[in-house]
């Protein structure tokens, strides 16, 4: 089985496994990793499901869209690998991502 | 009609420059009373309170949810209930405020709420608009990217690394006033602790002279009870005398924060000093309506809207004892609570839109230029997001799902901030007080936007340690 690993702001990870086709947020929250929220529900509309890809995956992963943008360009920890994670629809060649949590969601 | 608003908007942006603020304020209120007596509205007020009847016995089309005392009248749950099942997106045609399109649903709130290419938040936020000259600029109220700019200048204020420093100060704060209530005799919750509470926080964050914050309190109170915006009580010369008053102390806090900069003073981490390092906004005074119209967002961004939900939480747990029980054995649950009673109150109804084309929104056609009034309050007791949405439940799975601080780009800023100060609040309150009991009928604010109670007397039993 495939996994994802969170890692919190103050370095703790904690493990998931990948369902194909569903978003990296409700991965997330139905394994209730602290520290993403999904507030909106996955229309990118919240901010709350920020999460900062690990370098080593931005190429397999991709960068922020446009729909992106307009939450993730207010939010003062913004990192140039920032996503939503409610946009990242998870492919079979995701197994071992790891991508990192700000301190605060929006 | 176009032309001489065209020539007024003109005249207003030139003047803006050469004319102190206090001077403008005054002219405009010379220009409103002169309106006023010209058209002999002079000292009629717009709403009288009658009693609502029962939702069933009006007809669907002359529903009109921008009344004012719906909410005092404790008629607006069944009213929004019928329009969220029986017409999602519903037109009233001659409300006192114009024809408007009321959107009922979560999903449909959501949608419109993220949509700025097509529904502008522009020019006002609320269902009316301010009297003329005062129809100040706030971001809250601007479309990308000139939105952008001027929140990002201010963004910075609730960052995680000032919400850090701010924690430690607010649960003094908060200590101080909670060691001050009185015991086993009723008093007015709302201006003892709601009330008193977010005037220290926004003094703080304005670092505005701390002994004369209820000076804020009353400039925001003032701003968002417009009768002609959004049904409020407050008459034009009183709101015109307030904004004078406010736009003085506002300009004198900039000067003096200028003054002291300049001097060699360790800039600090509040929002005027922000404003004045950044440089979208460093001349924000010289710009006087959009000076006074962010600086109002912020003072009543962070009062009317935390302080109503540090009266609706002890209402809300009065009204559903068995979850301030459930809250007492599993303090951990304040966090998820705090987004719940954000929901259950809701202390703003709405946002308002204007359509910038025509275009669909479930099923009905919504024409160029029609207003759109996205009823947040409605959207939070949706039966089909929330399980039974009128009942308080503190451990609700999805509480957070709420849209009180709405969707998208003008998401409120303060939210972090403000369940921050609600934690704070119910931490500091449960060692303390083993019942908090509300002993009268609360009093409500006359208002279609703001969702607010003005009195709540309640009477305190101190923790017994056994």
């Amino acid at each position: 089985m495939s996994d994802v690993t969170f890692i919190s702001h103050d370095g703790e990870k904690r493990e998931a496994p990948l369902e194909e086709g569903a978003s990296l947020m409700q991965i997330a929250v139905d394994n209730m990793v602290p520290g993403v929220d999904g507030d909106c529900g996955g229309e990118a509309a919240c901010g709350t499901c920020h999460v900062i890809v690990d370098d080593q995956w931005v190429a397999e992963v991709g960068r922020s869209g446009p729909v992106e943008e307009e939450m993730l360009a207010m939010n003062p920890e913004r990192e140039p690998a920032s996503r939503l994670a409610c946009q990242m629809r998870v492919s079979e060649n995701w197994d071992g991502l790891v991508v990192r949590l700000p301190e605060f969601q929006m | 009609m176009t032309t001489l608003t065209t020539v007024t908007d003109a005249v207003t942006e030139r003047v803006q420059f050469v004319v102190p603020m206090q001077m403008q304020i005054r002219g405009a209120h010379l220009y409103d009373k002169t309106r006023r007596f010209v058209t002999r509205t002079n000292g009629q007020k717009i709403f009288v309170e009658e009693p609502i009847p029962p939702v069933e016995e009006v007809a669907l089309a002359d529903i009109d949810l921008s009344n004012p005392f719906l909410y005092r009248q404790g008629r607006w749950q069944e009213y929004f209930e019928r329009v969220r099942n029986e017409a999602p997106v519903h037109f009233q045609a001659k409300s006192p405020f114009g024809p408007f399109w009321s959107v009922t649903r979560h999903a449909d709130i959501v949608a419109v709420d993220k949509d700025h290419e097509t529904f502008s938040a522009e020019p006002f936020i609320i269902i009316g608009e301010p009297p003329r000259f005062m129809d100040v600029a706030m971001f809250i109220a601007m479309d990308p990217p000139k939105h952008d700019r001027q929140r990002a200048a201010v963004q910075g204020v609730v960052a995680p690394k000032n919400l850090r420093e701010m924690e430690g100060l607010i649960r003094s704060r908060v200590q101080e006033v909670l060691d001050d209530l009185p015991i086993g005799e009723p008093f007015n919750w709302v201006d003892r602790v709601s009330i008193e509470l977010t005037a220290r926080m926004l003094a703080t964050l304005l670092d505005f002279p701390y002994e004369e914050r209820r000076k804020l309190v009353e400039w925001s109170d003032l701003a968002s009870s417009m009768e002609q915006a959004n049904g409020g009580p407050s008459d034009n010369d009183e709101v015109f005398r307030g904004f004078v008053d406010a736009a003085r102390g506002l300009s004198a806090l900039w000067r003096d924060k200028e003054a002291r900069l300049a001097a060699g003073e360790e800039p600090g981490f509040d929002l005027i000093t922000m404003l004045q390092s950044n440089e979208d906004t460093k001349d924000l005074i010289d710009r006087p309506m959009e000076f006074l119209g962010n600086l109002t967002l912020l003072i009543v961004g962070g009062n009317d809207t935390t302080r109503n939900s540090m009266s609706g939480g002890v209402l809300a747990l009065n009204r559903f004892p068995d979850q301030f029980e459930k809250l007492k054995a599993n303090p951990d649950l304040i966090p998820n609570m705090v987004s719940e009673i954000i929901r259950w109150q809701t202390p703003l109804a709405y946002m308002r839109r204007v359509a910038k084309k025509d275009t669909m929104l479930n099923g009905q056609f919504i024409r160029k230029g029609d207003k759109l009034v996205m009823w947040y309050a409605s959207g939070n007791r949706d039966e089909r997001v929330f399980d039974r949405p009128d009942d308080l439940i503190i451990d609700r799975r999805n509480a957070r799902n709420h849209i009180s601080f709405g969707f998208g780009v003008h998401r409120c800023m303060g939210n972090r901030l403000a369940e921050m100060q609600l934690r704070i609040l119910w931490e500091e309150l449960l060692p303390r007080f083993d019942k908090i009991e509300v002993v009268d009928e609360p009093e409500y604010v006359q208002s279609n936007f703001v969702r607010g109670i003005s009195r709540l007397m309640v009477q305190l039993t101190p923790k017994t340690d056994a």
